[in-house]
Parts: structure tokens; sequence; C-alpha cells
């Protein structure tokens, strides 16, 4: 884990969780585009973070849980493709309530893969 | 979406689209993180909490079926969503309870543990939230006849 990456991933998508929240609550969803390219900023970002956790996992560093530490790299990529498929065939303001729970699961992620990096308890 | 064309798609569009669509995102994650959790530990270390490992995995099935039943929205599928909801509900208050009484039982955490605590709780609340959203949707895709 780098953690300047895991510092701008987890503030990356709570801003991407409070930007959901004010086009939910505005509920015109004026600049969703907007909203979804920051949101592939944060995907790129992500792959950067699998990418560079298993190379340094592989290097063997740590002594950690390392198929579940690869489990949580590998899961969190799927969430906010998925959501974002999800809020997209919703036409009302709830498709954006999706995009605000799959931006509040991420930093969920990141800081386990953080607590199993640093090498405590499941 | 636009006027359904049939009772059918009515009830379908009622049942996943609106705060629907939100709960079935919320039951997705639970289901992923169910299931990829019980794998792991079943593969990795089964003999440590196999109880606990086995639960953890009936849920995530649980919580796999109650989100695809809720997605695909037909009379039949909601009447599996809301089985699999009970199922859940019951779940989380027996582990809820029997992890506090004999916590030794349950050397490792489940989904279920303590009500859900160690997953804010939203354990306890979505089987409650989504047979509240079965009941409301039905009604909404069935108005009352206008005479």
């Amino acid at each position: 884990m780098i953690p300047l990456l895991a510092t701008v991933l987890i503030v990356a998508a709570l801003l991407g969780a409070l930007w959901s929240l004010v086009l939910l609550l505005l509920s015109r969803p004026v600049g969703k585009i907007y909203l979804l390219g920051f949101l592939t900023l944060v995907e790129i970002a992500l792959a950067v973070q699998a990418v560079l956790g298993i190379v340094h996992l592989a290097q063997g560093h740590r002594h950690v849980q390392g198929v579940t530490f690869v489990c949580y790299l590998i899961a969190a990529l799927l969430i906010l493709p998925a959501a974002a498929w999800w809020s997209l065939t919703e036409r009302s303001r709830w498709g954006m309530g999706v995009l605000l729970v799959a931006c509040l699961v991420i930093p969920v992620m990141i800081v386990r893969m953080n607590q199993i990096w640093a090498g405590s308890s499941v | 979406m636009s006027e359904p064309d049939t009772p059918a798609a009515g009830l379908r569009e009622a049942t996943r689209s609106g705060p629907g669509r939100v709960l079935i995102a919320v039951y997705a994650v639970f289901a992923l993180a169910a299931t990829a959790r019980s794998v792991v530990q079943i593969i990795m270390q089964f003999d440590r909490a196999p109880l606990a490992y086995l639960l953890s995995a009936f849920a995530g099935v649980v919580y796999i079926v109650a989100t695809v039943c809720l997605a695909r929205g037909s009379a039949t599928s909601r009447r599996v969503a809301m089985v699999s909801c009970s199922v859940e509900l019951v779940g989380v208050l027996a582990v809820g309870t029997a992890s506090l009484l004999a916590p030794s039982a349950f050397p490792d955490a489940t989904v279920w543990s303590l009500y859900g605590d160690g997953y804010g709780f939203v354990p306890v609340i979505l089987p409650i939230l989504g047979l509240l959203w079965i009941r409301r949707s039905g009604r909404v895709a069935q108005p009352a006849p206008t005479a």
C-alpha cells in the first residue's frame, strides 16, 4: 500500500460521495457527466493501486494475508463501474443514490486494505 | 421510466427504480462482501471457525438471491425476495443474539455477528427496508381502480 495514494483515493471517493449527494438533493442530475468523468479518474487511480499493491505483495516485503488483500484490491475495481452502469439506467434522482453508496464503499474498503497491510487481524 | 405497457412491466419498474435502485445496490455490495469474505475464509482457514464461515457463506447466498430477485422484479421473484429478506432478518437476529450469549462459538466474526456491528448495523436494517420496499412497490404498481 502507498499511504499517499490510499489517502488521496479516500478523499476523492468522499468528494464523489458529496457530489452525488448534492445532485441527489437537487433532484436534477445536472452535470452528471462531470461526476462520471471524475469517478473514471478515481477508477484509474484504483487500478494503479491494485497493480502497485500486487507488485509490492509479490516482492514479499510484508507478511500479510495476501489472498484477502488481493481480493480487496480487485473487488474495489468492480464497485464504481457496476454502480455507474446501475445508475445510468435510472432516470430519477435515485441513480445518484447508487453512486453515493458506491463512493462510500470505496473508503471503507481502502481502510480495510490498510488494516490488512498493517498486519492487524481480520 | 415512461408509462409501462403491461402490469408486469409496471411491477418490475416499481420494484427496481426509485429508492429500490439504491436498495438493490446496497444488497449487491453485501452480496459481494459476504460471499467474497466467506470464500476466502473457507479456502484459507476453514478449521479455525467452520460455523462462522459457513454462516457467512449462507448469508452471502441470501444476499445474492435478494439482489437478483429484487432486480428482476417479477411477481415470482418478488415473492422469493420476500422470503430471503425474512430469512435474512431471522438470521441476523438469531446469529446476533447467539454471538452475544455464546461468543466462544464464534471465534471469528460473521456478517451477522452482534447484529452486524462490524458493518455499521446495516445487516439488521437492510432486511427491514427490503420487506418494506417490496410491500410499498407492490402497492404503487397496483393503483386503486379509478372509477
